[in-house]
């Protein structure tokens, strides 16, 4: 199918929109918006970080999600209490795929589930004093844990507990620290509340615990990697790059990090962000008091992973420029035999995607390194600057879709029949059973790391199997002809 | 046997609620009635009088202490005072912490899970903490539980105006069921026209002041004992108060939505009977100090 003009494109946003309530037709519109790279500002063609509409199926997340599940979750040599009803942290126990080394129970804790199991009591007489006992308990069962973190599910907002002076009083039983986290699910509109209020515990409860303290030796090329949560070992992938242009990295936040590692970060000399969304608070906080730049980078594709490098290393002397050359030239051979391989398989493939984060916008430039093209993304619980950041990233014309509802998301695929969808495990098998090819873009589909060189390899062959996988031809019933499902197309 | 009348007595915090729903109570049973009383409020202390105890052991506290509401019988929380009156407290947490409008919620779902209102009771009476502050202290007032809303007040300035708040929560659930006022009960705090006062607003609210209860002595002396007036010294004249207070409620027929007034008409009322002056915006916001100056 040939890519819609600007106007087709209006044309189908007004369609899908035909069949909501008045209210609701005029809230929705300004979320969804036709792409025009000419904007430098989103805010004049869409709106994001709102309410969702009760009555339609939105895919965002919540602030614990936000806090446990995307911040605090990885730190993995930290104990991070689900506190409240057993519910939120059982049912995402381990759902994110953040990799670790360590041993699980011993001195990492990644996997488990450590939670307050509110009952009714718990309710009318308060959790402080459970919440007290659990910690005494977990210093007993797990001493080689380095710090707890209170991750608050609804309830603690509503009774009103008083987890901070619980939190301290148990700081001085322990001497870890011990960081209680105000992240109620019912607070703000999505999961991205929950990242600011997690960054913000970070930097009050956390980040100044190694001010004064000169002991850890520095070096001029100290960095640390933000927002990296090292899905199938993306974060990894990551830093052997940056190592080899030969930087140090410090610290990762927080897939496979540690609480040592967030501490010392304010030493560092550069933090490089890779998702933004996350936690663009706590680099624009080290820079205001620890005065240390903050750039952006992208590590999906070769030609985004190139630009990032020299990018970085721009910051730095010549050794590292010439480091950051030394890389690209070392993997050129090996990721140009990705590209000769899957780039005939995938040239002019169409994919639209709906994800959340950094992802939307970040791994356009991977499709494209394979000949591909984003035909229409969507932010989860963007805000505005990551929109402002998309626009030129994406083709003119092509859809941009906020807060995605259910039925508008089928809808769209149903009209631009891309030849892949990306987003996540809730959307997979309706577009699955629609005869569309999916991948869960949130884990990478139980494959990974797609960061980096490795991770390009990984992700070109992933986006191959399943675009060029011979089960879609079986889909189609054999009684029907080519021409008779043309027609049913054409009708629909 | 009549139909179970469930009533539930609320008011400003220390108006005398819980003093007034016992004596009221034991006056009832006096009458031969079978009469069941179920606090909800934290502090314990709506059985106090018929049972003669400092507090009654609560459903809640004795939920924690078992594990769950679920582990509780009805008998460990059921206790039988003067004249047969039943009596349970739902309990709650210390001030400050937890949620005490979960506690009343669970406490009154166990009660009739458990059976606790059957065939027997003519009148079940809801003690209510103060003011009406969440959904949890509405319990009673929902759907299937009180159908009558006795409110107590004096007549003192905020006493009425929490008497008229209060009608404004009745006003939510009234038009969603079948909760009804029933009636104001002057519980005297010898303001000047007092019962006129009160009767007043009454009518402007929709109902009427049931009874006038004097204030009296006796009532400190039978507490310090803790003892209901009626138990105390049946021949006394505030005995014979009680009394009237319990047969115009159980003759009651008088159940209305309210209409709540605002609170310049509110006002209005107040000034009328002189318990504020003429409003004179001078005086807004001058502390004496200024004023003297």
């Amino acid at each position: 199918m040939a890519a819609l003009t600007r106007e087709e494109t209006e044309a189908l946003i007004q369609e899908v929109l035909e069949i909501y309530p008045e209210q609701a037709k005029k809230d929705r519109a300004k979320h969804l918006a036709v792409n025009d790279q000419s904007l430098e500002k989103s805010n004049k063609c869409i709106t994001s970080n709102r309410k969702s509409l009760p009555g339609v199926m939105t895919i965002r997340g919540c602030a614990y999600a936000g806090s446990k599940g995307v911040v605090w979750g990885p730190i993995k040599d930290m104990i991070h209490i689900s506190h409240g009803p057993v519910g939120c942290g059982q049912y995402s126990r381990a759902g994110r795929r953040n990799y670790y080394v360590g041993t699980t129970g011993v001195n990492t804790f990644g996997t488990m589930n450590f939670t307050s199991d509110f009952q009714e009591k718990d309710i009318v007489f308060g959790g402080d004093k459970k919440l007290a006992k659990i910690m005494t308990e977990i210093e007993g069962l797990f001493p080689l844990h380095k710090g707890i973190s209170i991750q608050s599910e609804c309830p603690i907002g509503l009774i009103g507990d008083d987890i901070e002076a619980v939190a301290k009083k148990a700081n001085k039983e322990i001497g870890k620290p011990v960081v209680p986290v105000r992240c109620e699910g019912f607070r703000g509109v999505s999961q991205s509340l929950g990242h600011h209020i997690a960054n913000d515990a970070i930097r009050d409860w956390v980040l100044g615990n190694r001010d004064g303290d000169d002991s850890f030796q520095t070096t001029p090329y100290d960095v640390a990697v933000i927002g990296d949560y090292n899905i199938g070992g993306d974060a990894w992938a990551s830093r052997t790059l940056l190592e080899e242009m030969g930087l140090r990295v410090v610290a990762q936040w927080s897939g496979d990090g540690t609480i040592a590692e967030i501490e010392k970060t304010p030493k560092v000399k550069l933090n490089l962000i890779h998702c933004y969304r996350s936690m663009n608070y706590i680099a624009r906080h080290m820079e205001e008091k620890y005065k240390i730049p903050w750039i952006e980078y992208n590590f999906f594709g070769p030609t985004k992973i190139a630009e990032s490098l020299r990018r970085i290393a721009s910051h730095f002397d010549d050794t590292i420029k010439e480091g950051a050359e030394r890389v690209i030239a070392k993997y050129e051979g090996e990721y140009q035999a990705v590209i000769d391989k899957y780039k005939p398989r995938l040239q002019g493939k169409r994919v639209m995607l709906y994800i959340g984060g950094l992802r939307p916008r970040h791994v356009i430039g991977a499709y494209e390194d394979l000949g591909m093209e984003v035909v229409g993304t969507g932010y989860e619980f963007g805000h505005n600057d990551d929109y402002d950041r998309t626009i030129k990233e994406m083709g003119n014309a092509t859809l941009l879709y906020d807060d995605v509802t259910g039925y508008e998301f089928e809808e769209f695929v149903k009209k631009v029949q891309p030849d892949l969808v990306g987003s996540g495990i809730k959307e997979k098998y309706i577009f699955q059973k629609m005869g569309v090819p999916f991948r869960q873009m949130h884990s990478w589909d139980y494959s990974g790391p797609y960061h980096g060189y490795d991770g390009f390899a990984i992700f070109a062959r992933d986006m191959d199997m399943t675009i060029n996988n011979p089960c879609w031809k079986q889909v189609k019933a054999p009684w029907k002809t080519d021409a008779s499902s043309e027609a049913v197309k054409a009708a629909a | 046997m009549a139909r179970l009348r469930q009533c539930a007595i609320y008011g400003k915090g220390g108006i005398g609620k819980s003093t007034t729903t016992q004596n009221l109570v034991s006056a009832l049973a006096e009458l031969g009635n079978k009469v069941m009383i179920v606090g909800c409020d934290p502090k314990a202390d709506s059985t106090r009088l018929i049972l003669h105890a400092k507090a009654q052991t609560t459903i809640m506290s004795l939920a924690a202490e078992a594990g769950s509401v679920e582990d509780l019988e009805l008998e460990d929380v059921l206790k039988v005072g003067y004249r047969d009156i039943k009596c349970v407290e739902s309990g709650g947490p210390e001030p400050g912490v937890g949620c005490a409008g979960r506690g009343v919620i669970t406490a009154i779902n166990f009660l009739e899970e458990e059976g606790a209102y059957d065939d027997e009771l003519d009148f079940v009476f809801y003690d209510v903490l103060g003011d009406v502050v969440c959904g949890g202290f509405a319990m009673p007032i929902r759907e299937n539980k009180a159908q009558e809303i006795y409110i107590v007040c004096s007549g003192e300035m905020m006493a009425m105006y929490a008497a008229n708040n209060i009608a404004k929560g009745i006003v939510k659930y009234a038009n969603s069921g079948s909760v009804r006022l029933a009636g104001l009960i002057c519980n005297s705090r010898e303001t000047a026209r007092e019962d006129e006062l009160i009767s007043a607003l009454a009518a402007k609210i929709g109902t009427t002041m049931i009874h006038f209860v004097p204030r009296d002595n006796v009532v400190q002396r039978a507490e310090i004992r803790r003892m209901t007036v009626i138990e105390y010294e049946p021949g006394h004249k505030q005995a014979q108060e009680y009394r009237d207070l319990a047969m115009k409620i159980r003759d009651n027929k008088n159940f209305i939505i309210p209409t709540p007034i605002t609170m310049d008409e509110l006002e209005e009322l107040m000034m009328e009977f002189g318990i504020i002056d003429q409003e004179d915006e001078s005086i807004i916001g001058v502390t004496a100090a200024e004023a003297v100056a």
